[in-house]
């Protein structure tokens, strides 16, 4: 036997703070975006069908400080970041979060993230893999006055799934009176954390940003509530895909644009009007009429066998677009996919093929999510 | 009878001219939850080495060679319908493929149950 996916790294992987405590648990550690990370357990709730029914049905725990925390801060730095982002920044107000995307000129995406305005500053978290990048991207356009500050000695926590919000208000009291995609400043014992409602997975639950010193007393006490087990990269990919949530890297590129992709809501009304911003004459062309020639769909397969990324889209003999993500889904008992499309063939209920091994494998156009959101929503 | 482990985490279990062939439990391990599995069609001929199955789990493709040379006689229809016996069962109903054997040279080299435990120890 043989992977035919495997994972290519340059540098030899870094460790993330938690690594000791993620080997006690009984993790598979795999090289990915610059660090050993967990990618499943194993034991008696370990797998990732098992991890990813859990998050559904309870609280998993992820570490996802492989992921850049980052802060801009000085006079006019809402006004510095609207240089890079098509997103309002200047009116985000104090707790509040809003997902946005770095563009370049021409309108490709470098990545995307989620700024949330902290008081203080404006904290960026940005994908693992890019950040480096990021942070050069951001201090090149950025004014010489702008503060970029990389908080690398924090670790960043996501507990998600429907019980999160009950387990956390437990160890952090106050923390279920935030809302989907708000934040504040709050305290594990002695030690100030910053917790979001937030993640990646389409459940309820929260990001915690906690000091590296302080993530494995934090790790402890969150699985130390019987409602809440650790959960690695693949069954965060597996959420995430049914989530219908596009992941840097293989759904969204420096080839993709935000319309085509499906993230025109980042792009604010009112921004798109004033311009300003890296890639704003490019997005404008692809928001006309007939503008994209492929957009991002979800696509439900027949059968068992998955379609992978890379894998083609056909209809009929035509070519008509590329598997960008790909899998099993544990929560539908069948294989989903997302991938581009082009325009003619993107409406719901449009019947493809994806070739698989030379077969094809017949596919229906979906609806995203594939598996409703559960978000908790501000009066919901 | 005899059974043979291959450093692919590969079995193949002899009897007379017959070979059954699965992954070992050490393999579904590496795998995690399989969803799909691919056997191939009675008739098909093997050289050593061939692609001859696809295994799916959650997390990727994975191909099963052949690891000795032979034609199929069968492939685990059951595993259509019940791909997880791989999961639960490597080393009896979740096998893969029955071969006649073409050359039982290719036995050789080959390692038993214990040459094959300590080479996973060793891993």
């Amino acid at each position: 036997m043989s992977d035919t996916e495997t994972d290519f790294e340059e540098q030899p992987p870094e460790a993330l703070p938690l690594d000791a405590w993620h080997r006690e648990h009984g993790a598979r550690m795999v090289p990915f975006a610059g660090y050993e990370m967990p990618i499943q357990y194993t034991g008696e709730h370990g797998g990732i069908v098992a991890e990813h029914n859990w998050t559904r049905q309870s609280a998993s725990l992820f570490d996802v400080s492989h992921m850049g925390q980052l802060s801009v801060s000085g006079e006019g730095a809402a006004n510095q970041l609207e240089k890079l982002l098509p997103s309002g920044i200047a009116n985000l107000a104090e707790g509040k979060m809003r997902y946005s995307l770095l563009l370049t000129e021409a309108g490709g995406i470098i990545d995307d993230l989620i700024v949330t305005n902290t008081g203080a500053h404006l904290a960026l978290v940005v994908n693992g893999a890019c950040k480096w990048d990021d942070i050069a991207h951001l201090r090149e356009h950025l004014d010489d006055d702008i503060t970029l500050t990389h908080f690398d000695d924090f670790a960043l926590l996501a507990l998600q799934g429907p019980k999160a919000v009950d387990v956390l208000e437990g160890i952090v009291p106050g923390v279920s009176e935030l809302s989907f995609m708000t934040a504040g400043l709050f305290k594990f014992g002695e030690q100030h954390i910053w917790v979001s409602r937030a993640g990646y997975t389409g459940e309820d639950g929260f990001e915690i940003s906690v000091h590296s010193n302080y993530v494995r007393a934090l790790a402890d006490a969150l699985v130390a509530d019987e409602r809440v087990h650790p959960a690695g990269l693949g069954a965060r990919d597996s959420l995430r895909l049914e989530a219908g949530l596009p992941l840097y890297g293989h759904d969204l590129s420096e080839n993709t644009d935000p319309v085509s992709a499906g993230l025109g809501f980042a792009l604010s009304k009112a921004r798109r009007e004033a311009g300003g911003y890296f890639g704003h004459a490019a997005c404008l062309v692809r928001l006309e009429d007939g503008g994209c020639a492929q957009h991002r769909v979800g696509l439900t397969l027949e059968g068992r066998q998955p379609g992978r990324e890379g894998a083609q889209i056909f209809s009929g003999d035509a070519l008509v677009g590329i598997v960008t993500s790909g899998g099993f889904s544990p929560t539908l008992g069948h294989p989903i996919a997302m991938g581009f499309v082009e325009t003619e063939f993107t409406a719901e209920g449009t019947k493809l093929d994806i070739e698989v091994r030379g077969k094809r494998l017949p596919a229906t156009v979906t609806a995203l999510p594939f598996v409703p959101h559960r978000y908790h929503r501000k009066g919901a | 009878m005899a059974r043979y482990f291959t450093e692919e985490h590969e079995w193949i279990e002899v009897d007379g001219d017959t070979a059954i062939i699965g992954i070992t439990d050490y393999a579904q391990e590496q795998l995690g939850d399989v969803v799909f599995v691919e056997v191939p069609q009675t008739g098909t001929e093997f050289t050593k080495g061939a692609e001859a199955a696809v295994v799916e789990s959650v997390k990727a493709a994975s191909d099963v060679y052949a690891p000795i040379a032979g034609t199929v006689i069968e492939g685990n229809a059951a595993l259509e319908g019940e791909p997880e016996l791989v999961n639960t069962a490597p080393e009896a109903e979740g096998w893969f493929f029955k071969l006649t054997m073409s050359d039982k040279d290719d036995l050789e080299g080959l390692m038993d149950a214990k040459a094959y435990k300590a080479f996973c120890d060793s891993l």
